[in-house]
């Protein structure tokens, strides 16, 4: 994969796929999701064939959710571990809100927003499948109590709440934060936004005369 | 209007439209099981099947007259047997014909999620419409008596109908058709407590001191309803709940949660358009390009690799 | 039954005892709840396990299986203790205070006249003191030593509540308690249902089980009122119907006798019938016996039938031994004296004891018919399933022929219920397949066989030969026709006693009251008479309303004898006619006749005073404490063990079992012991499946899909069997292997000091059907029967149960089958 002249890779190509499977799972688990969750949304069932394909769909799409996450998140893990930039940072999230990004403190690959949106998925997705589990009634309908189940079923929409809010937020950050789209779709950002957003790990990559995270492991920095 | 019979629903799951209500002018059933006239013959677990062609799996013997061994997606109504001793060493065995109950206000219909998979007619009975039914079982979770079972065949979701299809061109039940000892009788409800009501009597007369009238409030009360000879322990009857109620986790899922995070999930779209028509796009600027490249010419000529700075880029 | 299934909710005690009424009758049984609900009558129920029956009880009490004699005469013993008695009612209506012989006696067990050797007995002594005009003497006082009821007092005094619970296991205090609510039903206006079935009949003193409590109802006053009355709750929903009709190797229709080898001719044979009444003005009803006879005879040959070859009695056969039972049958199979044999309706393999014998007995046949809808585990004997039949088809010569029928759906016909009520039914349904009506199949038997005869002759061609056979189609008789028929038509213009005709020639009789001996009437079964009369089919009247809520709907369907309801209801009202219980009466003189809600049972004008008993088939027109010579084994029931029994006869130990009853050799070394075998077995039915047939219906298999027994907690603990774990269970005839129920309802009973354990074998499972295989629990159970009727000594015996691994578990529903039904494993032998 070739990126253009003179700009950084933020995401190789394997971490897009792997990104917009598990994005995708997840918008379909959300209307799925949703259209079981409240009436207003039991249209959205119509997305699927019925509401019987829908509720069969749902928790295989949560499957591939999990699978295609873990990829996601052995992949950025190491990036997302909580440093003392991300105090700051956070300090700082009236400024950031504000576009005044210049006067914000410095941070690595990822700002501490991002890493909350990271956190917060890798916490709840995990509990999201192990509660989708034991309400999934084709298989486990019998394996567990009833009253498990409530208690499943309860932490399952509770948590798919929160799932999605940070979805939105994080959707939204992506739309905001103009080139972020592109970094995800096509892989690559400019020296100028990565200075502007990730200092910190522009200048490690500046320092190392990496191109960023790329495939090709013999790539230098080109200009 | 659909169909006829939609006009008499009171009440439809999953669906915030208030049902029809011309049709109004029905008179509320109820099923009385008096449990003490019962003899456990399940004549009416067979006329059940018969009438609404079940065939249950032929199951093994497991050490108990209950067969199947439990409600299943063709056992609507099972007679469940129970040997209890009291503290006098008497026996009793308690034999209670179990099914739906079709609460007056139904844990199933509160937490199905397809619009009208769940119906409750003006006369109380409550009843699965199958073509609208997903398959979730969440009506399983809903239930405080655990009666809805989905079928492994069709992920549908079946229980007693109270059969609706016979009650509604003014039949009773066909299990109560067939009960030999007139142990399950049907009429209004009014009647089924004025008749439970003289059966209690005697019961105490011949010394059941607790007989008593199974029609819980808990749940608003039930369609059918059990005269017990031990009313102050319905548990002894194979594990009829003592104080039946939607759980409070159910009422949670379907009550506060579902506006509360309705109101989240609007507050972030609402909050996110807001800050976009506020704060406008976060934009990389030409000044950030030149910050940049001015980094890039300094590195390149202090000589390249080496001085890390902080914050990996490791991938 | 002597009531109806109505009459039942008349009752102020229900008693289920030697039955399991709930579960074997359930829907007669909602007269029981009714009887609780409208009458607040008290449920008693005497069983050996906690039945279903037990479940909607006031008052349960366990009983070791085969002890009721015990446990009756102990009631006795209590009631004429406490002058529990209804006083007036037993002096007049029973023969209480008549004189029995001197000679008469008791002792160590044995009635005077015994003989080790035929094990029979000579009965000259059992009967009443005779006066010059040869009726019985009579001692109204009761200071008689020998009246009977001195002699009842004197044969129960031994009977104390400490034995009855020594021998019965049952508790002292329960027992005692159902003594009391015995009691409280003396008062003349209440009354006692007794309903009983299998419990009492199915043992080698079966038929005085019900002798005793037929003694208890007539002390307490409970025969012929409302709500009380013996009621024997038949079997099979007509049969009923086949005893009136005579399908017992000793009857004919309407309980006339068949004639035996020393009847030579037609008035020896009468000489035993025409009961002289043995006290003054009775009506000894049976005196018409003749006239019964002749109009029988009329039916079966017609115009043949002449009083020139008196009525041709010589064509009837006759018995050269008390009876041709289905035990002396499969023994006389077994010995190669019987090698063809028509199987109508009844699956021996299943039904009947030691089924190893069975299996054997139909081996060395030429030929077995088999004339059944279902195809039965009787047809399929020969077949090889593995450890449920291991038979080897290649050693078994037997040649089966299975012609398949209708069933009662699929026909019209009438049902005699155990009210005595025949009811007519419908056809609902065509017969599926190849099957043929039953009439079809005798009917081509016969024309079959009488060609034969025509052709070939034979030694004795004219009992054949000479059958009328006057039926619209002679190769399918009708039902109706057959109905007719039954009732009886005459056969010239009958006339009353002032000469004018009643009948015309050619007309249905109204009733058995216009019989004659002279050959002038015919009749199929004399009881039937009334049936299907010139106003038409009365079976089929469905009119249930029961004018004054007395448990009597006399337009719905018709009863035997008269359309009467209430047998001997002549007993429900007092010496003056007036009802014993004037809430609930049944019939009472008003004057000048005598009516009420049931036909009399009874001369219609015969006033109250003239004395004359209300037993009116009896010779004495009294019911009888004192049987006489007509019981086998002894004129009072005395307490005798099961054949096979864990304890000692603590009464008499050298006399333990009914010294009556009839044992072939080979099946009594087939008897075990207490060693071996120490618990008591029974066997009985459950509610979910009708014998062996309902096995082949899903629905039936789906409520109760598996062979199972019964046991204690107390012997599983003993044995380490667990809830629904495998057991071997064995007698000495054979092996059953399936699971076992562990329950609280058996409990262990202490008799003579020693726990003992019960273990129950409900019976429904076979070889064949949709539901899982199984042995089947005839497997188990001993080649005895009742000393009388020789209804085998199904209820108690003595096993062994061990617990076990479950066997491999292959085809345990069904096996693998052909296309013509039959086992793939197997290859087929023999002719289909
Ligand atoms: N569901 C169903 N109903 C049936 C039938 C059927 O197969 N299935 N069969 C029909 C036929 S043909 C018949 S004959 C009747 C039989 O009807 P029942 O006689 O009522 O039936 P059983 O189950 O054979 O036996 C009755 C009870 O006798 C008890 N018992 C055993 N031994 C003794 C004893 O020594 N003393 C006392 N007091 N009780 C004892 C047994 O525990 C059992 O509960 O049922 C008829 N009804
Ligand atoms: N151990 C033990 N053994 C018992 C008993 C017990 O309590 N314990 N009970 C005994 C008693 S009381 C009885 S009555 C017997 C019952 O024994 P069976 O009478 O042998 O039992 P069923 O299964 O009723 O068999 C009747 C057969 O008749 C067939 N049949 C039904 N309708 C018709 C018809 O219209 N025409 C013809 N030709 N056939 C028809 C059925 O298919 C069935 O195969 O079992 C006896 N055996
Ligand atoms: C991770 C694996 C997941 C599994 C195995 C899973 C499984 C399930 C199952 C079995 C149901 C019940 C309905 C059905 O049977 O289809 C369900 C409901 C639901 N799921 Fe999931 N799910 C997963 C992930 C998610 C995710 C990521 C979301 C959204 C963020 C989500 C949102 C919901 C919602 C909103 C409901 C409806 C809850 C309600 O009605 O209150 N699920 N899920
Ligand atoms: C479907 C709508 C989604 C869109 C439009 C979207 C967009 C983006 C964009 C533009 C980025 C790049 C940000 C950057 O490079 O700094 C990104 C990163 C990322 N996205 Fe998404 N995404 C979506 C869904 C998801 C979902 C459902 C998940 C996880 C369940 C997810 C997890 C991540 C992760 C882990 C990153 C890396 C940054 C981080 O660790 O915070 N995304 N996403
Ligand atoms: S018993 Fe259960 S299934 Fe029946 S109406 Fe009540 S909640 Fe619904
Ligand atoms: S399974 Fe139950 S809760 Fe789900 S749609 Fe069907 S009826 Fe409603
Ligand atoms: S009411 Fe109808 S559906 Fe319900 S148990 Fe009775 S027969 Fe079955
Ligand atoms: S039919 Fe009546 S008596 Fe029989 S089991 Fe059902 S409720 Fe009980
Ligand atoms: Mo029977």
């Amino acid at each position: 994969m070739s990126y253009p002249k003179g700009t950084i890779v933020r995401n190789s190509t394997l971490t897009r796929v792997n990104h917009w499977i598990t994005g995708l799972c997840f918008v379909l688990l959300t209307l799925s999701g949703l259209a079981m969750f409240h009436p207003v949304f039991f249209w959205l069932s119509n997305l699927f064939g019925s509401g019987q394909w829908m509720r069969a769909l749902h928790p295989w799409l949560g499957v591939c959710l999990i699978v295609s996450f873990l990829g996601l998140f052995i992949q950025f893990w190491r990036d997302n571990l909580w440093n003392r930039d991300d105090v700051e940072w956070a300090k700082s999230l009236d400024k950031v809100l504000d576009n005044r990004e210049e006067e914000v403190p410095p941070v690595g690959r990822f700002n501490a927003g991002q890493k909350v949106v990271f956190w917060g998925m890798a916490l709840i997705i995990p509990v999201l499948f192990v509660t989708g589990i034991l309400i999934w009634e084709v298989y486990f309908g019998e394996a567990t109590s009833i009253e498990t189940q409530r208690v499943a079923v309860l932490i399952h929409s509770m948590g798919a709440i929160g799932a999605i809010l940070i979805w939105i937020t994080h959707v939204y950050a992506a739309l905001w934060v103009k080139g972020s789209m592109r970094a995800m779709l096509h892989g690559w950002v400019t020296p100028g936004w990565a200075h502007r957003h990730h200092r910190k790990w522009f200048r490690s990559l500046v320092a190392s005369g990496s191109p960023g995270p790329t495939s090709d492991s013999t790539a230098k920095f080109r200009d | 209007m659909a169909d006829l019979q939609s006009q008499d629903y009171i009440r439809r799951s999953a669906t915030n439209l208030t049902p029809p209500s011309a049709r109004h002018h029905e008179l509320e059933v109820a099923k009385l099981i008096d449990v003490s006239r019962c003899i456990g013959c399940k004549a009416c677990q067979s006329a059940c099947m018969e009438w609404n062609n079940l065939r249950p799996e032929m199951e093994e013997f497991q050490g108990a007259y209950e067969n199947p061994h439990d409600l299943n997606p063709g056992t609507w109504t099972l007679m469940r047997f129970a040997e209890y001793e009291d503290e006098q060493g008497n026996l009793e065995w308690l034999i209670r014909k179990d099914g739906c109950m079709h609460c007056e206000d139904p844990g199933c219909l509160k937490a199905c999620p397809a619009p009208g998979a769940i119906v409750q007619y003006a006369n109380g009975i409550v009843d699965f419409i199958s073509e609208n039914c997903i398959g979730c079982g969440y009506c399983v979770k809903g239930c405080p008596f655990n009666i809805p079972r989905i079928s492994a065949q069709d992920h549908k979701s079946y229980k007693c109908t109270l059969c609706s299809d016979r009650v509604g061109v003014g039949l009773e039940p066909a299990c109560v058709k067939t009960c030999p000892t007139g142990a399950i009788m049907f009429g209004s409800k009014d009647d089924m407590k004025d008749w439970a009501g003289e059966r209690i009597a005697e019961l105490k007369e011949r010394g059941f001191q607790n007989a008593g009238l199974y029609d819980p409030p808990e749940v608003g009360g039930t369609h059918v309803m059990y005269v017990l000879h031990h009313a102050d322990k319905p548990s002894l009857y194979s594990g009829l709940p003592d104080k039946p109620h939607i759980s409070a986790l159910v009422g949670a899922w379907k009550g506060f949660l579902k506006p509360v995070a309705l109101a989240g999930l609007a507050f972030a779209a609402v909050g996110a358009f807001v800050h976009s028509i506020v704060s406008g796009p976060n934009e990389t600027t030409e000044a950030d390009e030149a910050h940049a490249r001015l980094e890039m010419e300094k590195a390149k000529r202090s000589g390249g690799n080496g001085a890390k700075g902080e914050g990996s880029a490791t991938s | 039954m002597t009531n109806t299934w109505q009459d039942i909710k008349n009752a102020n005690v229900v008693l289920v005892m030697g039955g399991n009424a709930a579960e074997a009758h359930p829907c007669g049984f909602k007269w029981v709840i009714e009887a609780k609900i409208e009458n607040k009558a008290k449920l008693v129920v005497v069983d050996p396990r906690f039945t279903r029956t037990a479940s909607v009880a006031d008052v349960y009490a366990p009983i070791r299986p085969g002890t009721d004699i015990a446990f009756l005469s102990g009631v006795m013993r209590y009631l004429l203790e406490n002058y529990a008695i209804q006083h007036a009612y037993v002096k007049a209506y029973t023969n209480a205070s008549l004189i029995v012989k001197e000679g008469y006696g008791f002792e160590d067990g044995l009635f005077t006249g015994y003989n080790e050797e035929k094990r029979s007995y000579d009965k000259s002594s059992w009967d009443y003191e005779l006066d010059e005009q040869g009726y019985a003497k009579s001692d109204d006082t009761w200071q008689h030593p020998r009246c009977v009821i001195n002699l009842l007092k004197q044969h129960v005094a031994r009977y104390t509540p400490e034995l009855v619970s020594r021998i019965c296991g049952t508790p002292q205090d329960k027992y005692l308690e159902i003594c009391k609510i015995f009691a409280s039903t003396a008062a003349p206006d209440k009354a006692l249902t007794s309903l009983f079935a299998l419990g009492w009949t199915q043992h080698s003193v079966g038929a005085q089980n019900i002798r005793a409590m037929a003694m208890v109802q007539l002390l307490l006053g409970n025969i012929g009122v409302a709500g009380g009355g013996m009621n024997a709750l038949r079997g099979h929903s007509n049969i009923q119907g086949l005893t009136d009709v005579g399908l017992m190797s000793n009857l004919m229709p309407g309980y006339m006798t068949i004639p035996k080898d020393s009847d030579v001719t037609l008035d020896k044979y009468l000489e035993t019938k025409q009961f002289k009444p043995l006290r003054p003005g009775q009506t000894s009803y049976w005196q018409n016996y003749r006239k019964f006879f002749v109009s029988f005879q009329k039916a079966l040959y017609g115009d043949a039938a002449k009083a020139e070859n008196n009525w041709a009695y010589d064509w009837l056969p006759k018995l050269d031994v008390d009876g041709y039972d289905v035990l002396r049958a499969f023994e006389r199979m077994d010995n190669g004296q019987m090698n063809g044999y028509i199987c109508q309706g009844f699956n021996p393999m299943q039904a009947f004891p030691d089924r190893g014998k069975i299996r054997r007995s139909l081996s060395k046949l030429k030929y077995l018919v088999v004339i059944d809808p279902l195809d039965t585990e009787t047809a399929n004997f020969w077949q090889d399933y593995g450890p449920q039949n291991p038979s080897k088809p290649a050693e078994i010569q037997t040649e089966v022929f299975q012609l398949p029928t209708t069933c009662f759906a699929e026909e019209d016909g009438s049902l005699v219920n155990s009210a005595r009520w025949l009811q007519w039914h419908w056809k609902a349904a065509d017969a599926p397949g190849e099957a043929k009506p039953d009439l079809w199949i005798m009917a081509g038997l016969y024309h079959r066989l009488k060609s034969m005869y025509a052709k070939d002759g034979g030694a004795f061609p004219d009992p054949i030969l000479n059958l009328s056979w006057s039926y619209a189609d002679p190769a399918e008789p009708q039902p109706a026709e057959l109905a007719r028929e039954m009732n009886g038509r005459a056969l010239v213009d009958i006339k009353d006693d002032t000469g004018a005709v009643v009948l015309k020639a050619g007309q249905q009789l109204d009733g058995f009251a216009q019989l004659r001996d002279d050959g002038t009437t015919m009749s199929g079964c004399w009881i039937f008479a009334g049936c299907w009369t010139e106003k038409g089919n009365q079976m089929a009247r469905r009119d249930a309303s029961d004018p004054r809520d007395a448990g009597i709907a006399p337009n719905w369907a018709w009863a035997w004898p008269a359309n009467r309801r209430i047998l001997y209801n002549r007993a429900s009202a007092d010496l003056d006619g007036k009802a014993w219980n004037p809430h609930k009466p049944v019939i009472q003189w008003n004057g000048s006749k005598w009516v009420g809600f049931d036909v009399p049972d009874y001369g219609p004008t015969v006033k109250p005073q003239d004395g004359v008993g209300p037993f009116i088939m009896n010779q004495e027109g009294q019911g009888r404490l004192f049987a006489r010579g007509l019981m086998v084994e002894g004129p009072f029931p005395e307490h005798y063990e099961p054949f096979e029994s864990p304890a000692e006869n603590v009464l008499h130990p050298k006399v333990k079992s009914n010294p009556a009853a009839r044992v072939f050799p080979n099946d009594r070394k087939a008897m075990g012991t207490a060693q071996d075998f120490p618990y008591v077995g029974t066997t009985y039915r459950l509610t979910e499946h009708f014998h062996y047939w309902t096995k082949h219906s899903l629905i039936n298999a789906i409520l109760q899909p598996e062979e199972f027994v019964e046991i204690g907690e107390a012997l599983a603990k003993e044995k380490g069997i667990e809830q629904g774990g495998w057991v071997k269970v064995s007698s000495k005839r054979g092996q059953v292997i399936c699971k076992a129920f562990v329950t609280k309802r058996i409990k262990p009973l202490m008799v003579d000091g020693k726990p003992t354990h019960v273990i129950g074998c409900p019976i429904h499972w076979g070889f064949t059907g949709v539901a899982r295989k199984g042995y089947g629990a005839n497997t188990l159970t001993p080649f005895v029967g009742d000393a009388n009727t020789n209804t085998p000594e199904f209820k108690a015996f003595l096993l062994n149960i061990e617990k076990t691994s479950a066997p491999p578990a292959v085809d345990v529903a069904q096996g693998p089958r052909d296309a013509q039904g039959v086992p793939k494993s197997l290859t087929k032998v023999g002719s289909l």
